[in-house]
């Protein structure tokens, strides 16, 4: 009887969006192989009585068997005293394959998993084709290209790349059969507790406005100077918007890092993103793909950028945008 | 205190991305190489901690004879010694590569002592394997943490923040550390004419490292299909601005 195991985080006592995606990517692997989808939960002594309640339910998610690993050792968040519950677990098994979410912690302790086990891991995938030699497809630069990829290992360890495939929806029928639970003490050294969370600093969380502004105003090497930003403030101030920049104006010191959309920075969904003096390259458009609307405004109808965008304004940033400012003004002083 | 900095050579993509004939590799005729970002502050991180504690700072890579340019980068900027793990220029999977640097750092502390702080980036921008620091770290047997935008290093402990919703975890770990850093942890300076021209004097010192199997094993490389995208264009100049406020109300953002 081959598995496919699953790391799930929960959020509010339901999968969280990025692992509904790992949980589907499994599900796939599981129906080509013929085999049960496993999770494995993580709750601190004081949060197990409440995961142990939620977990039955992700039986609406396909999966057959949750091990709810829970102990003193997991109060605060430590990805090696993660790593070595998913290798006690993952050892108990045996797994055809271990998945994790593209989520920074999913990634981080399915890697620790990784170099425990010495076995590969392959990050990014998008999608994967069980077989004699499993095959994946991952994301190299951020979705930019596309890689193919033997996965060998046993088992084979492998993350989701975040919002590149659906989250699976759980089923609706009654009839979906609830997980059975198994509570794991997991035994977690001193030594995997030397990298641990010790504390929150909630002063530095700047950047989260622009992930999930509905607005967001762009501005790059076009602009020119550090001074030239005043412009988009404005605008962006206009309409209720955060202020985006390319990776060129934080590495000139122009904007503060928090501000830089794009593959080393934050990236972005709004309903419109207002990209001016942005040449489109792949850095940064891998950061503004999740952009419903791109309205371009540059010089140069050649740049790159003008592939992504659905309106484009021709001409310098600098005299575009304060314009735009003054009619917003205009139409709304007429009433 | 000693500081080793691993580092990757990737090409400076720019626009557009084209795949080589064989479809395994970036054409890369056209486009420079840098040092992948997040390294190159991770390099900058390492500078600024040997100048407040004292100390060495070792600079290593793997990759073709090519890329001790970006060795001499982080010369440049202060770094005192470069290490060049050279291969054919072929693809090297995360475990071959995560191997050859663990028997690399072996022999370099055999030879020059323990390093207190190994730094690397989060992920390459090119592969983006996320696993070849956290694989060197478990094979060292130190702690590590990654996705780092603040580091402190104080009596022989390192406080490390990470970005999260709504503010920063603080991590903190003895040392010796390895610790996996994310652009914005610093600016990165950029090399004095000086710099530069005593990096150019300094020996590369490079050894061909061994390389195990491992994986995943790269087969082929493909450009995702754009979907075509129709552009409507406001108009020229400032006097595109009605415009623009008309199509904003249409879309009901203002």
């Amino acid at each position: 009887m081959s598995a496919v195991l699953v790391l799930v985080e929960l959020a509010g006592g339901a999968p969280d969006r990025l692992s509904a995606e790992a949980l589907g990517v499994a599900g796939g692997i599981a129906k080509a192989i013929g085999g049960e989808v496993h999770a494995v939960v993580f709750a601190s002594a004081s949060e197990a009585d409440g995961a142990a309640d939620a977990a039955p339910a992700l039986g609406g998610y396909g999966v057959s068997t949750v091990d709810l690993v829970a102990g003193e050792g997991l109060a605060a968040y430590a990805p090696a005293a993660w790593a070595a519950a998913v290798t006690q677990v993952a050892t108990a098994g045996p797994f055809a394959a271990i998945v994790a979410s593209g989520g920074e912690r999913a990634t981080e302790v399915l890697a620790h998993v990784a170099a425990r086990v010495d076995v590969p891991m392959a990050a990014n995938v998008v999608s994967v084709l069980p077989g004699d030699r499993w095959r994946v497809t991952r994301q190299r630069w951020a979705g930019s290209l596309l890689e193919e990829a033997f996965l060998d290992g046993q088992p084979r360890l492998l993350t989701v790349a975040a919002h590149a495939v659906p989250a699976l929806e759980p089923s609706a029928s009654a009839s979906a059969a609830p997980a059975t639970v198994t509570r794991v003490d997991p035994a977690i050294t001193d030594a995997d507790l030397r990298a641990r969370v010790v504390g929150h600093d909630m002063t530095a969380g700047d950047s989260i406005s622009l992930a999930d502004a509905k607005v967001v105003v762009g501005g790059g090497r076009g602009l020119g100077s550090a001074e030239a930003f005043a412009m988009l403030d404005e605008l962006a101030g206009l309409l209720g918007a955060a202020v985006g920049v390319s990776r060129v104006a934080t590495s000139l010191g122009w904007r503060p890092h928090a501000q830089q959309i794009g593959q080393t920075g934050t990236r972005i969904a709004p309903d419109l993103y207002i990209a001016c003096g942005i040449s489109g390259a792949i850095q940064h458009i891998v950061g503004a793909k999740a952009a419903k609307r791109i309205l371009v405004i540059n010089t140069d109808p050649d740049a790159p950028i003008f592939r992504r965008a659905s309106y484009a304004v021709i001409g310098d940033v600098t005299a575009v945008v304060p314009a735009i400012s003054a009619e917003i003004r205009r139409v709304r002083g007429g009433g | 205190m000693r500081i080793l900095v691993l580092v990757k050579r990737v090409p400076a993509t720019g626009g557009r991305i084209v795949l080589a004939d064989d479809a395994r590799s970036i054409d890369t005729r056209y486009l420079g190489f840098v040092v992948s970002p997040h390294e190159e502050c991770a390099v900058e991180e390492a500078v600024r901690l040997i100048d407040a504690n004292g100390g060495e700072s070792v600079v290593l890579t793997l990759g073709p004879t090519e890329a001790a340019d970006q060795l001499r980068d982080a010369l440049a900027i202060g770094i005192e010694r470069a290490v060049l793990l050279e291969t054919d220029g072929s693809d090297w999977d995360p475990v071959a590569t995560a191997g050859a640097i663990t028997d690399a750092v072996k022999d370099l502390e055999a030879a020059g002592g323990p390093f207190d702080l190994i730094l690397a980036g989060n992920e390459s921008a090119d592969s983006g394997g996320y696993q070849v620091a956290i694989r060197v770290a478990v094979a060292l047997d130190r702690p590590i943490v990654t996705g780092i935008k603040a580091l402190e290093v104080r009596d022989g402990v390192a406080t490390a923040r990470r970005q999260v919703p709504g503010g920063a975890d603080v991590y903190e770990l003895p040392l010796p550390a390895v610790v996996a850093v994310r652009e914005g942890i610093n600016l990165p300076r950029y090399p004095s004419v000086p710099g530069r021209l005593r990096a150019k004097r300094k020996e590369i010192e490079r050894i061909v490292p061994e390389r195990r199997p491992g994986g995943p094993t790269l087969d082929r490389l493909q450009v995702p299909v754009e979907q075509e995208q129709h552009v409507e264009i406001l108009g020229n100049g400032p006097e595109a601005a009605p415009r623009v406020v008309e199509l904003m109300r249409e879309l009901g953002v203002l």
